[in-house]
């Protein structure tokens, strides 16, 4: 029995490793507010959600599979999260089962096994009465084929036949421990016998009047004795204790897949109530093959801004089919960043299977998502700021493929702005002449200014918007970079006032 | 009367021990430091010693005595003892406390008292003919010399050595059969547990698992055990009477001054065994000269501590540096090639203006500087997005925020500065920025990729991180005194990381 909702016909595999790159994917995209929308508190949730994101599939069938589950899912919410919540508190209520004080003993395995096959088969049944109820509200191919598996292997004969064998393995053997106790109450020299030793009635008469020795009657509790008699008695019923608690493995890893793989949507539909409360659009996109080199989207936003701010915040429309850089200059806090977010957003969450945060999205699936942020100084102090650059360019140029996707922000302003443009320029035009798609938000205007020159109509440029009195519109227009950022309208946002106009304000005292 | 070896006769702020780190110890890698030297020390909690600079010249003077008596190895001896004795006597104080039975808090209460006792005794032993010459040390010598010799001190030790002995002479055996133990003076019965382990021997079952449960050692006593302990006492009535009234008698045995000195010496020990290996590699260490009026100072052959114990660790070189500060001279513009020492520098900077006002060795040969009244940093922070606003702007806010605190005695530390803006912006910026310093008349060194700002002002003074003349892909590390030159051989750096186009595209290719 498998659950098969990621895959047409393969499990999730909730332990893969993550690509390189991924760990400053996360932190550059700010996966971990997405995440957490995803998670709604519960840290399995953000596992999966997590390992599903970093691990997309790139090929456009699967990502439609999904979407088509997770349609059904968002049509039907309760009986999704019903069937999720079986299999949570069957996996749950398996752990609370006690294994008892020596997990190793086949008797404690067998009875612990019998207690853990009527939890499953409760649970099975409840999953068969769903089946029974609902399958016919459902249309994708993976719910469709997940409830006829259930209703073919779990006929009402099968719970017949498990529900006798349990009640027979219900047997308990009559094992009777004795041991005496040794200094400290460490339980010394046990001896194993086949009576049940009658201990109470044996009381010893004290000599009365000798103060020289004082008696202290303990608890007749005998805990080693217990454990040695299952190791005599255990041998027996060993062997089906075994075959019992194997089976019961098994049931429990089909609940686990189960578990994970409607997480991933959970994960999804959790994401989904969190943004429409926000007001912002979701769309599921439609994937197309790498070759195209596709990406057009339209009121695209940061489901990430838009979850911490709790509004809809502003989207844009792109048109970068077969454009293999977009290059992104303009205003301090004018939206780069967060537009550069909202690309790389798109991306991972169409290649998961889920919506996208945009009234619409029509893109190529890329072989691998890298992010080339610019960071806080290094606090190991191995390298300087530009060394560090250079040598997570270097890592990512290790294991970025064509077909690639890399989103650059402000990547090589450590250094002055003509050396960092001559060395954007270079790896650019290297990594676009390999098939690779570039995002690329930068101050370098020199850079900037040199690759809107270039005869290329493969190269989108699009400007951060500024009204005339400084105010941003936080939108980005098709418009060829400008050489100043505006450093000074934020200078006198927060100086009080504008360069040249005044003495700076003084200080108390000085 | 000697009141404590960090701070003379002046006390320090009632609020020592819930300061909070400094904001500027984190930029100066001091967190590392701190981290470093007060490593497997955190009972003493050693971290609010290095938030708390000393305000006046004679008090660093005092610590910079102290120090130089622990040059001598056999007086470093000789505290390490007092402090190894003085953690036993915590660590049985501390079980003492946990314990839930009162004989066996009274019986390690007792011990600890002994351990104390020894720790004292030797001390004052130790320092009678140590020659020491710092007021700090000379103070704990005159005043453990007093307190060994009182009566109060003399009634614990012999109390404890009498005690101890009684005691030692307590013996009793316990007879364990079913649920009794009987309790008696021990009376020279014979040893049986070889007996008892060849009598079970045979019911061994060839090789099994073994389920055999493992006492581990505790100090914690089970009801049982301290049932019989309570008859055990019964069995030595007078003993234990003079238990309990021992530990009545001297509950508050500990001293509040020696206490206190065993907790203060450890800053000096601590520091001292991390600058030793450094030392013993043949780096510098100082006294610097130390004033609150000239502004006029040095260091020569000085390096960053964080840095050196971490090179140290990786048996690495380290580069020393000189840097010095004439009349009318406030502000060090440090320029140069990336990964060419320039922020190591001002690490160093800042890094000995607080190292001097705790009062302790600072890195380099000779050392003159200026007992500011606080440090401020300003380096670069990674984007936010919970602030919803840009990186320039919250680097300008950052700003304001020293500017507005500074003072003329303050010392300004920034590191690489608006290098998320534009050339053109940067500059300008640059400029208001190192104009409102320079008014403010703070101490200040400011790295910078910016060759326009280290001819600014007549109080700045132009540094720059050297390459080797015959290799510019080379770093020395060395940062020197000269006109700013512009070189930054960013491409030399990219070559060397594989990044240059041909580079590229070929393990693109690949």
């Amino acid at each position: 029995m498998k659950a098969y909702l990621m895959y047409p016909a393969r499990d999730f595999d909730a332990e893969q490793e993550p690509p390189p790159g991924a760990a400053a994917l996360t932190r550059d995209l700010e996966l971990d507010t997405l995440l957490d929308a995803m998670a709604a508190g519960d840290d399995f949730l953000r596992g999966v959600a997590r390992t599903a994101l970093l691990c997309g599939p790139a090929d456009p069938d699967t990502i439609i599979y999904r979407q088509q589950v997770l349609r059904d899912s968002l049509a039907k919410p309760a009986v999704v999260r019903e069937i999720y919540g079986i299999a949570v508190q069957v996996i749950l209520a398996e752990r609370r089962i006690w294994w008892g004080i020596g997990s190793q003993y086949p008797e404690t395995i067998l009875h612990r096994s019998v207690e853990v096959m009527q939890l499953f088969m409760a649970a099975l049944k409840l999953l068969r009465r769903i089946a029974d109820s609902h399958a016919g509200g459902f249309c994708s191919d993976g719910f469709t084929r997940f409830f006829t598996m259930i209703t073919k292997e779990l006929g009402d004969d099968y719970f017949a036949a498990v529900d006798g064998h349990l009640r027979r393995l219900k047997f308990s053997g009559g094992v009777l421990v004795s041991a005496s106790l040794g200094a400290g109450n460490a339980g010394t020299g046990h001896v194993l016998r086949t009576p049940r030793p009658a201990r109470r009635g044996l009381a010893e008469v004290i000599g009365v009047g000798n103060r020289s020795a004082y008696t202290l009657t303990i608890s007749d509790r005998d805990e080693a004795g217990a454990r040695a008699l299952s190791e005599l008695s255990g041998r027996g019923i060993n062997h089906v204790a075994n075959a019992l608690a194997q089976s019961a493995d098994h049931i429990l890893g089909f609940f686990r897949l189960l578990r994970t793989e409607l997480a991933f949507y959970i994960g999804a539909l959790n994401a989904h109530e969190r943004l429409a409360a926000t007001g912002g659009p979701a769309c599921f996109p439609e994937p197309l093959p790498p070759a195209g080199a596709a990406f057009s989207a339209a009121s695209l936003y940061d489901p990430c801004l838009a979850l911490t701010a709790g509004t809809p915040v502003t989207g844009n429309d792109v048109s970068a089919d077969g454009v293999s850089l977009v290059m992104i200059t303009g205003a301090n806090q004018g939206g780069k960043s967060t537009f550069l977010r909202s690309v790389g957003l798109a991306q991972l969450m169409m290649q998961y299977g889920m919506f996208a945060a945009a009234a619409a999205l029509r893109a190529s699936v890329c072989r691998g998502l890298f992010t080339h942020y610019k960071r806080e100084e290094d606090a190991t102090m191995t390298s300087g700021k530009l060394d560090e650059e250079l040598a997570r360019m270097s890592d990512i140029a290790a294991h970025i493929t064509p077909g690639s996707l890399l989103l650059c922000n402000e990547s090589f302003a450590s250094t002055n702005e003509r050396e960092g443009s001559e060395i954007a320029r270079q790896i650019l035009r290297a990594m676009r002449g390999a098939g690779i798609r570039v995002f690329f938000v930068t101050h370098l205007y020199d850079l900037a200014r040199g690759c809107y020159a270039e005869p290329s109509a493969s190269a989108l440029f699009l400007r951060a918007e500024r009204q005339p009195d400084g105010r941003r519109t936080f939108r980005l227009a098709v418009g060829e970079p400008l050489p100043t950022s505006h450093g000074q309208d934020v200078y006198a946002d927060v100086f009080g006032a504008r360069a040249g106009a005044g003495p700076p304000p003084q200080k108390d005292g000085s | 009367m000697f009141h404590s070896i960090l701070f003379g006769d002046t006390p320090p702020a009632a609020d020592l021990d819930s300061r909070p780190e400094p904001p500027f110890f984190h930029d100066l890698n001091l967190d590392q430091v701190t981290a470093w030297v007060t490593a497997g020390l955190g009972d003493y909690r050693l971290e609010p010693f290095f938030y708390t600079p000393l305000a006046a010249p004679g008090e660093i003077s005092y610590r910079h005595e102290v120090f130089g008596d622990l040059a001598g190895e056999a007086l470093l001896e000789r505290v390490r003892a007092f402090a190894a004795g003085m953690r036993r006597v915590r660590e049985e104080l501390a079980t003492a406390r946990k314990l839930h039975y009162p004989r066996q808090r009274q019986r390690w209460f007792l011990e600890s008292a002994a351990t104390y006792c020894d720790a004292v005794t030797g001390l004052a032993a130790d320092l009678r003919g140590a020659a020491i010459t710092s007021r700090g040390f000379l103070g704990i010598r005159e005043y453990l010399a007093g307190y060994v010799a009182s009566d109060g001190f003399a009634t614990l030790t012999a109390e404890t050595t009498g005690l101890r002995a009684d005691l030692a002479g307590v013996c009793y055996s316990m007879h364990i059969k079913g649920n009794r133990i009987r309790v008696r003076k021990y009376e020279g019965e014979d040893d049986y547990s070889e007996e008892v382990l060849a009598v079970f021997e045979k019911f061994r079952q060839g090789t099994v698992k073994d389920y055999r449960v493992r006492y581990p050692a505790t100090q914690d006593m089970n009801h049982v055990e301290a049932g019989v302990l309570n008859l055990v006492a019964k069995l030595y009535p007078d003993e234990f009477a003079a238990l309990d009234r021992y530990c009545e008698r001297h509950a508050g045995y500990l001293d509040d001054t020696i206490a206190r000195f065993d907790r203060e010496i450890q800053f000096y020990l601590a520091y001292l065994a991390h600058i030793r290996p450094l030392q013993a590699a043949g780096l510098p260490f100082c006294f610097p000269r130390v004033s609150a009026r000239s502004r006029q100072i040095r260091a020569e052959a000085t390096f960053d501590l964080a840095l050196a114990l971490k090179l140290a660790r990786d048996g690495e070189a380290v580069v020393t540096n000189d840097f010095h500060l004439g009349e009318g001279e406030r502000v060090l513009v440090v320029t140069g090639p990336n990964q060419g020492g320039k922020t190591t520098l001002a690490r160093t900077f800042g890094q000995l203006h607080h190292l001097a006002r705790l009062g302790c060795p600072v890195p380099g040969r000779g050392a003159a500087l200026y007992l500011c009244d606080e440090v401020y940093t300003h380096f670069e922070k990674e984007e936010d997005l919970a602030t919803l606003s840009g990186k320039l702007h919250d680097d300008l806010v950052r700003f304001r925020d020293i500017l507005d605190r500074a003072t003329a005695s303050s010392v300004i530390v920034m590191n690489e500065i608006f290098t998320s803006t534009t050339l053109d912006d940067a500059v300008f910026l640059g400029r208001e920025m190192l104009a409102k310093i320079a008014r403010i008349g703070a101490l200040c060194v400011c790295v910078t990729f910016l060759d326009e700002l280290a001819s600014l002002d007549p109080a700045c003074v132009s540094m720059v991180a050297t390459v080797a003349p015959d290799n510019p892909a080379v770093r020395t590390y060395l940062v020197v005194r000269k006109p700013a030159d512009g070189l930054a051989y960013a491409a030399a750096l990219a070559a060397r990381y594989g990044l240059g186009y041909d580079q590229l595209k070929g393990r693109l290719a690949s």
